[in-house]
């Protein structure tokens, strides 16, 4: 039995333990590794987003050379691919999708979730991406037009999501927190700002 | 709790799958004890190292331990497998330092880790998963 072999035996040895000792829930384990895979994942594409928002001049060099301006924050993202960055306003709604497989800014989002790469999320999204917003919990006004971008391996996608209201004094630290990976795929908005007062 | 988003939130898209934290650990960024990243999320090369973290990282946030009583730990881990010429594993260090710390607070025991271990290496094949 190899090092690694011993390693996984003695991992499934103790949570099968600590399950039956009532210490921990399978299920519990599965959301924190999740949480971190998501939450940890998107970090360099929040960043982008929450400069944006706070610094007009640094907005402008996102869209227009994402690349470049990513570089400037210092993070080490590859730009594995021509990266296009669409944004969000009052009167459009952008989404991304990949139809042919799951091409994804990884360098900038982590790992695409699993339903990102779902057959129907990806026929879906083009055909009624309103419903299937919808259903994801992002009802948009009628009047509000949607692009949905279609990635592939010659160009990526990410959207750079409208700031939410009430963060005008937020630093740029606190502003990325508040930028979801679903919110830079285009299911979501970007997240509300904590209560006043709240201890998160 | 670090600037840059690495501390440990439940996003709004999990926040009703029943793990909110009690606490939370602040993972280092950087020098030995970090964990590997890529593009900035954690990186498991094997599914045994996600869970042995995400069950460390369960019983911490239940309260069962002080996130540096861990730490302290695997730096010393990482210290003996600097000693050693063994193949680098930053999981099997993060593994024998989430043991000896359950067996110091008497939460599960080495010896019922090796029978159990004993038992799961003698399913028949097609069984071990």
């Amino acid at each position: 039995m190899t090092e690694r072999d011993a390693n996984a035996l003695r991992a499934e040895a103790l949570e099968s333990l600590l399950v039956e000792k009532g210490l921990v829930r399978s299920e519990v384990v599965d959301a924190i590794i999740r949480r971190f895979e998501q939450d940890i994942g998107p970090m360099n594409g929040a960043k982008a987003v929450a400069r944006a928002w706070s610094d007009p001049g640094y907005r402008a060099r996102l869209l227009a050379d994402p690349w470049a301006a990513i570089a400037e924050l210092g993070v080490t993202a590859i730009p594995d691919a021509p990266l296009v960055v669409v944004e969000n306003g009052p009167a459009v709604h952008n989404v991304v999708v990949c139809t042919l497989c799951s091409c994804y800014p990884s360098g900038l989002l982590g790992l695409p979730p699993s339903w990102y790469k779902s057959p129907a999320y990806r026929a879906r999204m083009v055909r009624e991406p309103r419903a299937v917003l919808a259903e994801m919990g992002l009802v948009l006004p009628a009047d509000v037009e949607v692009r949905v971008w279609d990635s592939s391996a010659e160009m990526r996608y990410m959207v750079l999501p409208e700031r939410p209201a009430g963060t005008d004094a937020m630093s740029q630290d606190d502003l990325a927190a508040l930028v979801t990976r679903d919110a830079m795929i285009g299911v979501a908005r970007a997240g509300r700002p904590p209560e006043v007062g709240g201890d998160s | 709790m670090t600037a840059d988003g690495l501390s440990l939130r439940t996003p709004a898209a999990t926040a009703d799958e029943g793990a909110t934290p009690r606490r939370r650990a602040t993972l280092d960024q950087s020098g030995p004890t970090a964990p590997p990243r890529r593009n900035g999320e954690l990186a498991f090369a094997e599914v045994w190292e996600s869970r042995v973290f995400g069950l460390t990282m369960a019983l911490h946030e239940a309260g069962a331990f002080e996130w540096e009583e861990f730490r302290q730990r695997l730096i010393s881990e990482i210290a003996v497998w600097e000693r050693r010429e063994e193949e680098w594993s930053y999981y099997g260090c993060w593994l024998r330092a989430f043991e000896d710390l359950l067996a110091h607070k008497g939460l599960c025991l080495t010896a019922a880790v090796d029978a159990r271990a004993h038992a799961l290496a003698a399913r028949p094949k097609g069984h071990d998963h």
